[in-house]
């Protein structure tokens, strides 16, 4: 008929090749690939996260420090999207259209399938208005999470923040998985693991808005979520928070220890921050202010900080002489060949006993002390490191080890380190005398200058300083954590001695105008801190009453130019106000002054070296 | 009454149940890719499977109709119905409804009517009827030029709409007039520049020049049949780049390897073209021509993927060929199509058990990814029946066409069986990822009222004309 027509086969074997081909396609990525039965099982199968509600976190007279309150973010699948009002939605999520536009964007370079959060953190008010005309913004959902709420702004670096952990958290646990909130720092950190509580896992199969269609084999793989454990912290919330308002316009620290227990009633750190700046819209421009702050407001300086101790180190010292047997009647003079090359400036008695030697804050004493204690082993290098043996027992010189986030060991150098710096058997007590006032190369945090007055006040021991008390078990019982205890048996009558000493240091000595307090008998201890960069700096510590103390405390004001100017003030109005719960008229100025005080605005700030 | 009677007892039953079982399995699949817990009533006339049905049963009438006018109204008129087409093509570009970025909708009571559709089966008949003139020989190049504008007029009428796939089906027309007596060179030419331009997409140039060479050297030796010349050819090729390469290491100029297989490639080719005039070997000039023009379709590829094409074509392009692999945003679509239709397994899901389709994973999926519900629910053997039904179709339109007396009908059959494969094709493949992303429907089963029954016309005209394939028209 026509020359052409045996083509036909050509086109129907072009037709059934194709056609083989699909099927060979098909065959291979539904039979043969499992890969792909996989990733639908990724698609569909969720594991709806239940999180529990985190603990809450108590002061130790029950009042509440943090608790929870819901938020909500909002998440847009870009594809999903209709045009919409974008100045009605501004208006009710309170964000700016430019700031809208832009989240919008991102959201759809990262992907217009899948859903990402464009605002978030709103409050419930915000919430309640959104979701009702929430039909008006196709492509719009809303998903719930859990914040921390802090009634009074107070303890912020004890507290610490929680945040989503970080890659290397999920890496180092398999409990976290990415978008998961963890502690970052303070307690929040160190308890996470009973703040958190356990959370539940149910398969759901959901659509490809994430929205639950069902659960999966009826539920029978789901796990129940329990809730947080709520902790009851040391911390007297009235005294912390007496503490920082002490504190404001100063930079520096206070701590304060139950010293039978060891258990921190005062942990506060200045300049400090609202903890609130870390929760909601705003958060991590407020993180970004806070860490560009050159006073550093999120250094918790009562613990991660360390300083030279000035004459608050006096007293460890002695404490080493007593126990070394040297100082118990010793008396040095402090003027002449002997007490070269440090000469007592002030005006007392020569040569003076121990008890006085601390009222008075007698360098020459202190130095001659050293270099017995130094002199009293055959070489040098044994007797410091029997010097440094001795402060590392009482927490001097490494992390005490309670339950405190960012702890620092501070600074007792070792032999090594001079034998380094001056050469093997090149030094002696001579070339490290600045130590034995408490200055050069030591540091000590103000915590540990707090633990040692505590050991002090107990005449003997002390417990690791802790700032959580006891956990709340499920069944409603307290489980009340233990704390390791260190005891130091230099004698109860050295300790005497210098309790002697510190209570003269009030009634007659350094501090007696600063911190005398007329119905309790305080006993402290003054430090100036000679600082290469400004006004030294101001240090008291102290515990009160003599007789059975029930509080030890240290002060550090930075630039705070001499111990009984800030220091010995703010530490005597916390004992007076915990032990007599007001303050005595005839002290009101005091407080009056600490309250109004502001060295920040006449500070230099250091730009670091 | 008489020839009445004999449009039914001699229409193709066949076809028509076929085109039957197709319809309803569609209709099946959209029901299923639409389902959802909350609205389950069949008849539901706010859900796309209601809808459908009303498209379905309007189509049933439509095809009725097409069934009892005369066939020769649709020789007598082919002209005129591809004329009214195109003005229509025009009309909409000036006062259709954008849909998706398209501007190809008339909406006419809330219902979208896409004129596109009615290109397809128009140019068909209009080509039909071209080349059933008695005067017209396929050979001569004035006829190419016709048969060119007849499908140029409205392909790139519905490029200006924005719609480039529906364009892309004229192309298939080519197989059409392949068996009418379109000279086989061109396909395979056809066939060569696709292969080098997927080819010079996925290797660099100077891996493209080495192939090129390879192809070349071995097909000269290839048609010269001597092993000899072959080796002679390689070894020759291999040692002017071995020595040029030492050359530049040595004067340190520098040259990467391409530039140094470029030079190469001259200095051969000068050396070749000598030869082969010297022994008079035709195959020479061939061989050299086949070459110059394999080099220029992949140079010029490269400039029309980055200068003509737009940019979300070059990313279907770069999806399909895994250039560049998004599986959040380009390559969405696919990604999840695969994961449905892959999901599926031997047996498949069962019906509405598809969780891939049924919770939304994939877009598009009662339109152009309806074969992921398929794939899912049905698993390899439903898809293979249907894609076997799709099959039989075909080659049963084919095996009508030829039966036919009129060369008018067998043209205007193949021009169906071919505008139906291109659409089948192409559709299945972009689903599992044998094709680029090109939104056109499959017949039949994609939910839609203007494209099903413009595929139900296609057909049942071919259907009418066959039931009085008898008759000679022109």
């Amino acid at each position: 008929m026509d020359i052409y027509s045996k083509r036909k086969y050509l086109v129907i074997g072009l037709f059934s090749l194709v056609a083989f081909v699909i099927v060979i396609r098909l065959f291979t990525i539904q039979v043969l690939d499992s890969s792909y039965k996989i990733s639908a099982a990724s698609n569909v199968l969720r594991r709806v996260v239940n999180f529990p509600a985190r603990g809450l976190i108590y002061d130790r007279n029950g009042k509440l420090l943090v608790f929870n309150q819901a938020a909500y973010d909002v998440l847009i699948t870009p594809r999903e999207m209709k045009p919409f009002d974008t100045l009605a939605f501004c208006r009710i999520v309170g964000v700016e259209k430019e700031e809208l536009a832009r989240e919008i964007k991102n959201a759809r370079s990262y992907s217009m399938y899948k859903p990402s959060p464009i605002i978030k953190q709103l409050s419930s008010q915000t919430y309640a208005v959104l979701q009702e005309q929430l039909f008006k913004y196709p492509g719009f959902f809303i998903q719930a999470r859990t914040l921390r709420q802090f009634p009074s702004k107070m303890a912020a670096h004890v507290m610490g923040y929680i945040g989503e952990v970080d890659q290397k958290g999920i890496d180092n646990n398999s409990y976290y998985e990415s978008g998961d909130y963890i502690g970052k720092s303070g307690i929040e950190k160190m308890y996470e693991e009973d703040l958190r509580g356990r959370k539940g896992i149910s398969y759901m199969m959901v659509d490809v808005h994430n929205m639950p269609k069902g659960s999966y084999e009826q539920g029978r793989l789901d796990t129940a979520a329990s809730i947080g454990k709520n902790l009851t912290s040391t911390l007297n919330a009235d005294l912390q928070n007496y503490g920082e308002r002490l504190l404001s316009g100063k930079v520096g620290s206070i701590v304060a220890i139950e010293p039978s227990t060891g258990e921190i009633l005062i942990l506060a750190s200045s300049p400090t921050f609202d903890p609130g700046l870390f929760i909601g819209r705003e958060r991590s421009k407020n993180y970004a202010v806070l860490l560009n702050d050159p006073y550093k407001p999120m250094l918790n300086r009562a613990i991660s900080s360390s300083y030279p101790p000035g004459s608050t180190f006096k007293l460890a010292n002695a404490l080493i002489g007593l126990q070394e047997g040297i100082l118990q009647s010793v008396r040095y003079s402090c003027q002449g060949p002997s007490s070269s090359p440090i000469v007592c400036t002030h005006n007392h008695e020569t040569p003076l006993g121990l008890v006085s030697a601390i009222r008075e804050s007698c360098n020459a004493f202190f130095w001659q002390a050293f270099r017995a204690e130094i002199n009293h082993y055959p070489t040098s290098a044994e007797g410091l490191d029997a010097f440094r043996n001795h402060l590392l027992e009482m927490g001097i010189g490494r992390k005490i080890g309670g339950d405190l986030y960012a702890e620092t060991s501070g600074s007792v150098p070792a032999v090594s380190y001079y034998d380094k710096y001056f050469g093997s058997s090149h030094w002696n007590a001579l070339t490290i005398r600045s130590l034995s006032i408490g200055q050069g190369e030591l540091l000590l945090s103000p915590l540990q200058l707090a633990n040692m007055v505590s050991l002090i006040a107990n005449r003997g021991y002390y417990i690791a300083p802790h700032l959580v008390r006891s956990i709340q078990d499920y069944d409603g019982s307290q489980k009340v954590l233990q704390f390791e205890k260190h005891t130091i048996d230099a004698g109860l009558e050295n300790y005497e001695m210098i309790v002697q000493g510190m209570e003269q240091v009030v009634e007659a000595g350094t501090a007696r105008q600063s911190a005398k307090i007329d119905s309790v008998i305080i006993c402290g201890k003054t430090g100036t801190i000679q600082n290469p960069h400004g006004q030294p700096h101001s240090a008291f510590v102290a515990f009160g009453p003599k007789i059975n103390p029930q509080i030890a405390i240290a002060v550090y004001i930075e630039n705070g130019v001499w111990g009984a100017r800030y220091a010995a003030p703010i530490a005597s109005l916390i004992i007076e106000k915990y032990l007599r719960g007001k303050i005595a008229k005839n002290r009101q100025h005091f407080e009056d002054a600490m309250l109004n005080s502001d060295l920040i605005s006449t500070m230099k700030i250091e730009t670091g070296d | 009454m008489k020839s009445r009677n004999n449009i039914w007892l001699n229409l193709d039953w066949i076809s028509v149940i076929v085109y039957l079982t197709l319809v309803i399995l569609g209709w099946i699949n959209i029901y299923a890719a639409v389902y959802s817990d909350e609205h389950q009533s069949i008849l539901d006339m706010g859900q796309r499977y209601g809808k459908q049905l009303i498209w379905i049963i309007a189509g049933a009438f439509l095809a009725i109709m097409v069934l009892t006018v005369d066939s020769k109204f649709y020789a007598a008129f082919a002209y005129h119905i591809y004329g009214i087409t195109i003005f229509l093509l025009v009309a909409v570009l000036i006062f259709g409804k954008e849909i998706n970025g398209a501007r190809a909708w008339f909406e006419i009571g809330g219902v979208a009517l896409q004129p596109a559709e009615l290109g397809k089966f128009a140019t068909n008949l209009a080509i039909a009827k071209c080349l059933s003139q008695f005067e017209f020989k396929m050979q001569k190049m004035n006829s190419y030029l016709i048969l060119g504008a007849l499908i140029g007029v409205p392909a790139i009428l519905i490029i200006l709409q924005n719609d480039t796939g529906s364009a892309l089906v004229f192309g298939v027309f080519i197989l059409v007039f392949f068996r009418e007596g379109l000279n086989g060179m061109v396909l395979f030419w056809g066939f060569a520049a696709a292969t080098l331009f997927i080819l010079s997409l996925l290797i660099n140039e100077f891996q493209m020049l080495v192939f090129l060479l390879s192809i070349s050297v071995a097909t000269y030796g290839f048609l010269r049949q001597s092993v000899k010349e072959t080796l002679v050819g390689f070894v020759s090729v291999s040692g002017i780049f071995g020595l040029i390469w030492t050359i530049d290491a040595l004067v340190g100029l520098g040259g990467t390897p391409f530039q140094l297989l470029l030079i190469t490639t001259a200095i051969v080719g000068v050396l070749f073209i000598v030869y082969g005039i010297i022994n008079h070997i035709r195959e020479a000039w061939r061989i050299f021509l086949f070459f110059l023009f394999a080099v220029g379709i992949s140079v010029s590829v490269n400039y029309f993927y980055n200068n003509v094409m737009a940019a979300h074509q070059r990313d279907r392009i770069d999806q399909l060929l895994g250039i560049k692999i998004d599986k959040l945003n380009k390559g969405y679509n696919l990604n999840q199509s695969k994961i449905a239709i892959g999901s599926g397994g031997l047996l498949g899901k069962g019906f509405l058990q598809g969780t891939q389709t049924k919770y939304n994973f994939v877009p598009e999926q009662s339109t152009d990814f309806i074969f992921c519900t398929v794939g899912e629910e049905w698993g390899f053997v439903g898809s293979t029946v249907v894609v076997g039904l799709f099959l039989f179709l075909l080659v049963r339109l084919i095996t009508l066409a030829e039966r036919q007396r009129s060369q008018f009908s067998r043209v205007y059959g193949y021009g169906v069986a071919c505008i139906l494969f291109f659409h089948i094709a192409i559709n299945i493949s972009m689903t599992i990822g044998i094709a680029p992303v090109i939104g056109i429907p499959l017949p039949f089963f994609s939910y839609g009222g203007s494209s099903l029954w413009a595929f139900t016309v296609l057909l049942f005209i071919f259907l009418r004309l066959d039931a009085s394939r008898t008759e000679n028209l022109r």
